[in-house]
């Protein structure tokens, strides 16, 4: 078997032990390829367990910038001999293995077909160091050092990495980087370096930046003037709120006071985290949560009462595998039709569906903006994958200009110049009704948020006229948010086409080289990103020019497809299935391997259904 | 039109407070409660107890549940915003409108149902967060809404309507409140308008969690012979430690009283609450006392109500997470959006 070649194109992927110390040796290997111009797509794969749990960190760098995942493995560092076996097995003939060679394996722990590079990391760091908490630290670094040698990562860019990481931190850098020498050395001395997959310098990254979509959602709570979190602990969406504590303590802290301009609070649970958020921003401040399905779940109720008393507020579901706690460090898009109808009775709700990391910043402000001009609860959609894998997106922006749109609230002055004031009346014909912040005015704007029926006067009333009113209102209410919300994003395809594919959220990257792929080999597929909930006329526009629509989703009831069936009424033989929902991020091999099979014959009958 | 300067002139009849608003600028809309409800007076001595203190309305929210007593913040100060939330969460729902603006009086009301049945964890959490607020359960025993179901503050031997006798054991809120670490703790019977007004005002005087527990009868479903929350066993149980006058910043004291009988409680605002001893050898600052003779108390069946318990320069949770003192939803945008400059050097530290 010869040895995988590859520049710049390849995936490796690291078997780590949990708690290890491992995730930021990895990250830094992966950020050295980075600064070497070179794309890369990193990816967690952790068990819901804190200590001793095998973790994964997968990384493909490819130099066509596909950021999606590819699956299979090139380069396989084996540190957890827990799983050694099926890491062996996942790599690619003609892969290439490395390990710690200290302890010595039997040949049937091999494979014939790859190239196996042993280190003895342990007895290096047992020679090298004494103290203990050294030895078990520095073998990260170290083999971080090797790698460089073995794939032609310059050593300088890796020891100018420690020294940003450790900053401030002489001893550290020093002996991190003396750890990177020694790996180097010891690969140079005893391989033949660089390997068959190597990298080379290039400028495919340009501007871009590398972050987690959840440190960009907290970014843009910031930004947007979010000053109320309140929250319950649950992966995925947990670093969300801790990074917004991170800025909020960073950017606003009172300079003259050091007192805080925001209020985060870790709430009992779900239920009082969103009944929090809702008593904020009835108070009139811009308040969200981040939470996962079990909360989602929990928070039924309240979203319900958010909706139907017409209170802003955004809730950012970071998404994981159900049902129930289900897998919960997997990634899925599997709340879709969970949050577009929460809770009893006829409510329906906005959802954002951001792509990336840059998305997940401007998404989220833009979410505040419409949760205050349509007064309901807003959901941004993401996903594990966004959420806590660092990805290269295009760096954030904040247009100077921008102001908040606080939407319809009604001022002193405006009460005081004898505007009527009638909280659920419907006076602009947009179905959105205006409202009073407690204490604005001393004798005029007063009302009662209830929620039970009431008339367009907000007092109480059990009359069917009046709840029928405010039904149709929030309908009306609905179809304006159809144009507000973020507007699709179509990619036609090279050529005419009756052929359509329709996705959203993390999929996206999957999607553009999955369309390239496709391309390459002569289907043409016109594409359209979906980008919220309710579905533009563009969604409609788009379908109708389509004869056959693959709807691609991470989610086994193919839920989105479900919610445009159910509101667009089209007929379900048009809208054609294509679904992944293992756990693992969908991969551009998966979507076109079912559009190939599907679109083939579908070119033949146009009506049938397939997937 | 003519018709206006009647209610003006009766309007000027009427006796004015400090801030010219009369008793009437605090009523609300009509009670569709039973006649005779304990809530009702409930109400009527918040009215009381927001005219004498010189509140101006609109700068109050008043939350609730629901339930009967959920229902009555519609019937007092109807010039104040409301907020009838979801059953047994109002003190989330609180506690985001007080974070969101630290300067608005909030009053809470409850039921016992809302807040010891369906909303017990809601309740401990706003009382040990120190949320400021004046948190009032309007406490019948029974689910008065869904017709007269036991709730948990139930005692247990209490025999409903229908005869049945409660087996469970009670969940006292004020033992509770002061496990919790609430600041200010008291209990009152709706029938005793002196003892309550008072204890109402201190309540919204006093900067952090503030809880009282008032026996509020429901006639129709929980007023019977066998009950222990009817007007006539209340009455006969109930004993109070002692009576509260609450003395504004610039108010003068005009009560006269005997040497040594009276303690002085200071608030944060500069208000005083001056606490009358009666019978008992009571003392309402020490918590653990006041843990011990509540539940000697009830173990006699007997019902221990005033002031229970205050502490004397209570923090609350504005205090412990450091809040500007301006309200958050005042806040522009320049003080709260960092702008492109900081945005550049991010982007530039994430390459
Ligand atoms: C989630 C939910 N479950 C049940 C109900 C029905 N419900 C309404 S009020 C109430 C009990 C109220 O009891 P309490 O708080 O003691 O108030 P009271 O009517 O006695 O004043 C119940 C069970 C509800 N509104 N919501
Ligand atoms: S049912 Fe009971 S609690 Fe409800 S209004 Fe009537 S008397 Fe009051
Ligand atoms: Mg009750």
């Amino acid at each position: 078997m010869t040895p995988v070649t590859a520049t710049n194109d390849f995936v490796v992927k690291f078997a780590n032990v949990n708690g290890s110390g491992s995730a930021s040796a990895n990250e830094m290997f992966a950020r050295s390829v980075m600064r070497m111009g070179i794309p890369i797509s990193p990816r967690n794969i952790f068990p819901s367990n804190i200590q001793g749990m095998p973790t994964w960190y997968e990384l493909r760098v490819s130099k066509d910038g596909w950021l999606g995942r590819r699956g299979g493995c090139d380069l396989m560092v084996a540190l957890n001999p827990q799983t050694w076996d099926r890491d062996i097995a996942e790599l690619v003939p003609g892969g290439y293995l490395v390990y710690d060679s200290t302890r010595e394996l039997p040949r049937s722990k091999f494979r014939e077909d790859i190239t196996v590079i042993g280190i003895p990391l342990t007895a290096i760091c047992a020679q090298e160091f004494t103290d203990p908490n050294q030895r078990k630290l520095f073998k990260n670094i170290m083999y971080v050092g090797a790698l460089a040698a073995l794939m032609d990562l310059e050593l300088g860019v890796v020891e100018t990495l420690i020294g940003e990481q450790y900053r401030g931190k002489d001893k550290l850098i020093e002996g991190n980087r003396n750890a990177a020498r020694i790996g180097h050395a010891y690969a140079m001395k005893h391989f033949t370096c660089p390997l068959g997959i190597r990298c080379e310098r290039v400028d495919g990254v340009g501007d871009r930046i590398f972050i987690d979509g959840n440190s960009a959602i907290a970014l843009g709570a910031v930004y947007a003037g979010a000053t109320v979190a309140a929250w319950y602990p649950i992966t995925p969406s947990t670093s969300i709120i801790e990074a917004f504590t991170g800025y909020c303590r960073k950017f606003r802290t009172d300079p003259a006071t050091g007192a805080a301009r925001y209020a985060i609070v870790q709430a009992e649970d779900e239920l009082a985290s969103i009944g929090m958020v809702a008593g904020a921003g009835w108070n009139g401040v811009r308040a969200f949560t981040a939470t996962s399905g079990p909360g989602i779940s929990l928070m039924q109720e309240f979203i319900g009462l958010a909706y139907f008393a017409e209170i802003p507020l955004v809730i950012v579901d970071v998404q994981r595998g159900g049902p129930s706690t289900g897998m919960p460090t997997r990634t899925q898009q599997s709340d879709v039709l969970l949050c577009a109808y929460a809770s009893h009775g006829d409510t329906r709700h906005v959802l954002l569906f951001p792509e990336d990391p840059n998305e997940c910043f401007e998404l989220t402000a833009q979410a505040f903006d419409l949760c205050e001009r349509l007064q309901t609860p807003v959901f941004l959609m993401t996903d594990l994958d966004i959420g806590m894998n660092e990805r290269l997106s295009a760096p954030f922006r904040w247009d100077e200009n921008r102001h908040y749109d606080r939407g319809k609230v009604m001022t002193a002055a405006e009460l005081d110049a004898g505007k009527l004031f009638a909280r659920y009346q419907d006076v602009d014909g947009d179905g959105i009704p205006w409202r009073t912040i407690p204490a604005t005015h001393p004798s005029k704007g007063a009302y009662f948020t209830r929620g039970s029926t009431r008339n367009a006067q907000a007092k109480y009333s059990e009359l069917g006229s009046d709840y029928v009113y405010n039904l149709e209102r929030l309908r009306r209410k609905f179809n304006t948010a159809k144009e507000l919300v973020p507007q699709p994003v179509v990619t036609p395809a090279a050529k005419p086409t009756r052929l359509g594919v329709l996705f959203y959220g993390s999929t996206s990257p999957a999607m553009a080289e999955a369309l390239a792929m496709l391309q390459a080999e002569g289907v043409h597929v016109d594409a359209i990103r979906v980008r919220a909930f309710p579905f533009s006329s563009q969604v409609d526009a788009f379908i109708e020019a389509h004869d056959t629509v693959f709807v691609v989703e991470q989610n086994e009831s193919a839920q989105l497809r479900t919610l445009l069936i159910n509101e667009g009424e089209y007929s379900p033989k048009k809208l054609v299935k294509v679904l992944h929902y293992d756990g693992t991020p969908i991969t551009a091999g998966f979507i076109a391997g079912a559009i190939r099979t599907a679109g083939s014959a579908a070119k033949l009958a146009p009506q049938q259904s397939h997937g | 039109m003519t018709y206006l300067a009647k209610p003006r002139l009766l309007a000027d009849v009427q006796p004015r407070n400090a801030i010219g608003f009369t008793k009437r600028d605090y009523e609300g809309a009509i009670s569709t409660l039973c006649a005779g409800c304990g809530h009702d007076s409930v109400s009527a001595a918040i009215v009381q107890a927001f005219y004498e203190l010189d509140i101006e309305p609109h700068r109050v929210a008043k939350m609730s549940g629901i339930g009967c007593s959920s229902k009555t913040p519609d019937y007092f100060l109807g010039a104040s915003h409301g907020f009838n939330s979801v059953h047994g969460r109002m003190p989330s729902v609180a506690t985001g409108a007080s974070l969101a603006n630290r300067e608005l009086t909030l009053i809470g009301i409850s039921g016992d149902g809302d807040t010891a049945s369906i909303g017990i964890g809601q309740f401990a959490h706003a009382m040990r967060r120190g949320l400021n607020i004046a948190y009032i359960v309007e406490n019948n025993g029974v689910y008065g809404l869904t017709k007269g179901q036991f709730s948990a503050t139930a005692d247990k031997g209490s025999k409903s309507k229908k005869g049945v006798q409660n087996a469970d054991a009670p969940i006292d809120l004020v033992a509770l409140a002061l496990q919790l670490g609430a600041t200010y703790v008291a209990r009152s019977f709706s029938g005793d308008k002196d003892q309550l007004v008072p204890l109402i005002k201190g309540a919204l005087r006093h900067q952090g969690a503030a809880f009282i527990d008032v026996i509020s009868p429901c006639v129709t479903f929980n007023n019977h012979s066998g009950s222990t929350k009817s007007y006539d066993y209340v009455r006969e149980h109930n004993e109070a430690v002692n009576r509260v006058e609450v003395i504004q910043p610039r108010q003068e004291i005009t009560t006269e009283y005997e040497p040594g009988s009276v303690r002085r409680v200071m608030q944060h605002d500069g208000t005083a609450l001056l606490l009358r001893k009666l019978g008992l050898d009571y003392d309402p600052t020490d918590r653990n006392r006041a843990m011990n003779q509540l539940h000697e108390w009830n173990a006699k069946g007997e019902i221990l109500t005033g002031l229970l318990f205050v502490e004397e320069g209570a923090d609350d949770l504005h205090h412990h997470l450091n809040t500007v003192a301006k309200p958050l939803n005042q806040l522009t945008q320049a003080e709260l959006c960092p702008g492109q400059a900081v945005l550049d050097k991010l982007n530039a530290a994430l390459r």
